[in-house]
């Protein structure tokens, strides 16, 4: 036993010496909220870091810590990186923005990104995705693919966000189907399989013949294959989860994005203070194949998903009412991005109650 | 042939005393074995999980940053459990304490001065009581069976949290996001040393506690009560003591803590109520309070350890990406390992060949 434990002391002495970081390359690093293989959001970063480091790798270096809690935690695996010598960090969590700016006030010389938020500062820039345009395709599919004419979404937080996508989704459903419905569940998670997976079958329970999520995780997808129906992929190409399944799905494509701003990092060209709001023409989204539908249903997806890129079509283009019946666009108008990021009404036709 | 465990006529003090250290080396002896099996240097791994965090001061005031909600939780919850009340409710508590303290600097942001951190501290801790009283009266009352009651108003608490961060108290000015305002600096805990690290005054509370909870449970008539109200009831009302009032005592006690733990956590660490504050102090505080042996200067040590784990986990995905799953299984480990060798300590373990009769039904 005691050389057993010698062993161990000498084996522990020998290979600490080992432990240090490979010297001179630039190092990018990123934060995650759920883990790296999720299947949904944070694997599509995870993706982008990949990408990363196959273009890139000679020269840079990636790091990433997955599975962090918004809050403190957040606070301290940001730090810790800083502190590690990371050049340029992404935290690629809404919930991350408050950590992101303290830990940036704290490393002035240290380069911040932060997914989704709205606070920046002159190291700190913010990066987003104009998710709401592949809703409106997707919403279009649905309207076109739904017998029963309802859909049922699976949302996380009643934030902006995600009040926006579900706003999207309808009235893409509601340009084929003008008396489409919505169902909405929340389940307050961005990732919980199970959690998920219970609301996708609370949904379908309710009739809702086609669902789509603003959640993380491949649950609702597998339900939907089991149960028999449809539904769309979330930030990742789900298709493994539903082969019958899938219609398409919305893909974040970070990697272009991450590549573009860590050379600019690294050559001087990188500026703080900024807010990037990329969409379907820049290709930091893109959409997965559209599967399991007829050719016409098809051919008007991929028609719209051109319109869209070529800025013929605003998914949020008046006439729009808000749900109590109100105006909001009136006809040929179109929202501003300042309305849609601090979105806090449903559009017409939701049959929810958005929680305040 | 039969596994038997024989209880052992006496149990070696030294032993007894020591266990938790030899859980802890065979947790690192097991930690390594894993490393190996997944490919990973394990001294590297191992050096990464527990001396890394430990090597830098801003790390070490992390630490106690993670520590003291830890370390407050689980004095209360050891001197609970020493009475024979299980309250796994004080996740919950923790919760009902920061929303409670937290209604002082968002409802009246304008009380701005040296009363407003000590009213929010004691409607902290009376939040948390007001929590942990429910479990003991439906207990006393009704003999129901605490470990679920207070257990299921952790999911009350956190859904009321969550109602209130969206809702009521939230800052007027965030887009609609969830979240309140960001406390004022008078509302907001203070840091022991600004230019060393971000370590609140959470820490000097733990601390606090921990020695005047020892100091109760082993010089005081109270801490005698408490022990024998939990090795026999009987025996204690026959001195004269009051089951109702040992078990008002218990959650009252490990709830207030819980709750100050909980606005500690808001005013120092987190700044504002957020739609989650805790990420499940509450329940690890329990492997904290048995890994310290239900002594309140045990879990100073234990809420240490514990908190390590967690800063580790961080570090060696960052140095060596290894899943941050391992240190859980590490948490696991290291409780299963300090009950594996507390058993062996009072109980033998003896083959006895072949079954005897009348025991092969």
């Amino acid at each position: 036993m005691k050389s057993i434990i010698f062993g161990f002391a000498t084996a522990l002495a020998l290979t600490t010496a080992g432990s240090a970081f490979a010297a001179d390359k630039y190092k990018a690093c990123f934060v995650y909220v759920g883990s790296k293989t999720d299947g949904g959001w944070t694997q599509a970063h995870e993706a982008g870091r990949m990408q990363v480091d196959a273009e890139l790798g000679d020269k840079v270096e990636t790091k990433f810590v997955e599975n962090t809690p918004e809050g403190p935690d957040a606070e301290r695996a940001i730090e810790r990186l800083a502190r590690e010598g990371c050049g340029i960090i992404f935290t690629t969590s809404f919930g991350f923005m408050d950590p992101t700016l303290a830990v940036a006030a704290k490393f002035p010389d240290v380069k911040f990104e932060h997914a989704t938020g709205f606070k920046t500062a002159a190291n700190l820039t913010t990066y987003n995705s104009r998710f709401y345009e592949g809703r409106y395709i997707i919403g279009q599919i649905a309207g076109k693919q739904s017998k029963k004419g309802v859909a049922g979404y699976i949302a996380s937080f009643p934030i902006p966000e995600v009040v926006m996508g579900i706003n999207a989704f309808l009235l893409g459903a509601r340009s084929v189907n003008p008396d489409f419905k919505l169902k909405v569940v929340w389940v307050n998670t961005w990732f919980d399989a199970g959690k998920e997976a219970d609301a996708a079958k609370a949904l379908i329970d309710q009739g809702v013949d086609i669902i789509t999520q603003h959640t993380d995780s491949t649950g609702p997808m597998q339900v939907a294959e089991e149960r028999g129906i449809q539904a769309f992929g979330q930030a990742f190409d789900q298709i493994k989860a539903g082969p019958k399944a899938q219609l398409s799905a919305i893909t974040d494509t970070w990697g272009p994005y991450y590549v573009k701003r860590i050379k600019a990092a690294m050559d001087g060209t990188w500026k703080g203070g900024e807010s990037s709001w990329d969409g379907l023409k820049d290709g930091i989204l893109t959409m997965a194949p559209y599967t399991n539908m007829p050719d016409d249903v098809k051919a008007m997806a991929m028609d719209t998903e051109a319109k869209i890129k070529s800025g013929e079509l605003h998914p949020f283009t008046g006439p729009v009412k808000k749900q109590d019946g109100t105006e909001w666009l009136a006809a040929g108008a179109k929202s501003d991005d300042g309305t849609l990021l601090g979105m806090n009404f449903y559009v017409e036709g939701v049959d929810d109650k958005l929680p305040q | 042939m039969r596994l038997q465990l024989v209880r052992r006529p006496q149990h070696s003090s030294l032993m007894a005393a020591v266990s938790p250290l030899i859980a802890f080396a065979l947790t690192l002896i097991i930690g390594a074995i894993i490393f190996i099996a997944i490919g990973k240097p394990p001294g590297a791994a191992l050096y990464a999980y527990f001396v890394a965090p430990l090597t830098e001061m801003w790390s070490l005031h992390e630490l106690a940053i993670k520590a003291s909600p830890l370390i407050i939780i689980a004095v209360g919850l050891s001197v609970a459990y020493l009475s024979n009340n299980w309250n796994i409710g004080a996740e919950g508590q923790f919760i009902m304490g920061g929303i409670f303290g937290s209604l002082i600097p968002i409802v009246f942001p304008g009380f701005q001065n040296v009363l407003t951190l000590p009213l929010m501290i004691l409607f902290g801790i009376l939040g948390g009581m007001a929590w942990g009283a429910i479990p003991a009266f439906l207990k006393t009352r009704f003999n129901t069976n605490e470990i679920l009651t207070s257990l299921m108003l952790v999911y009350v608490a956190q859904l009321f949290l969550d109602w209130l961060a969206r809702g009521w108290l939230r800052d007027p000015q965030g887009y609609a996001f969830p979240g309140s305002i960001r406390f004022p600096p008078a509302a907001t805990l203070p840091e022991i040393a600004p230019s060393q690290g971000g370590a609140h005054y959470g820490l000097v509370f733990a601390l606090f506690v921990a020695v005047a909870l020892w100091f109760v449970m082993t010089r005081t008539l109270k801490g005698f009560e408490v022990r024998v109200m939990g090795a026999s009831p009987r025996a204690g009302r026959f001195a004269g003591f009051s089951s109702k009032r040992m078990t008002y005592f218990a959650f009252l006690l490990s709830g207030g803590l819980a709750g100050l733990a909980g606005i500690s956590e808001v005013s120092g660490a987190i700044g504002q109520l957020r739609e989650t504050i805790s990420p499940g102090y509450g329940f690890t505080a329990i492997i904290v309070a048995f890994l310290g042996r239900l002594n309140p200067l045990g879990a100073v040590v234990a809420g240490f350890v514990l908190a390590l784990t967690y800063l580790g986990g961080e570090a060696a995905q960052i140095s060596l990406g290894i899943s941050d799953k391992l240190a859980r299984v590490f948490q696991g480990l290291l409780l299963f390992l300090v009950l594996a060798c507390d058993t062996l300590i009072y109980y033998r373990v003896r083959f006895s060949a072949g079954r005897k009769a009348g025991e092969a039904a």
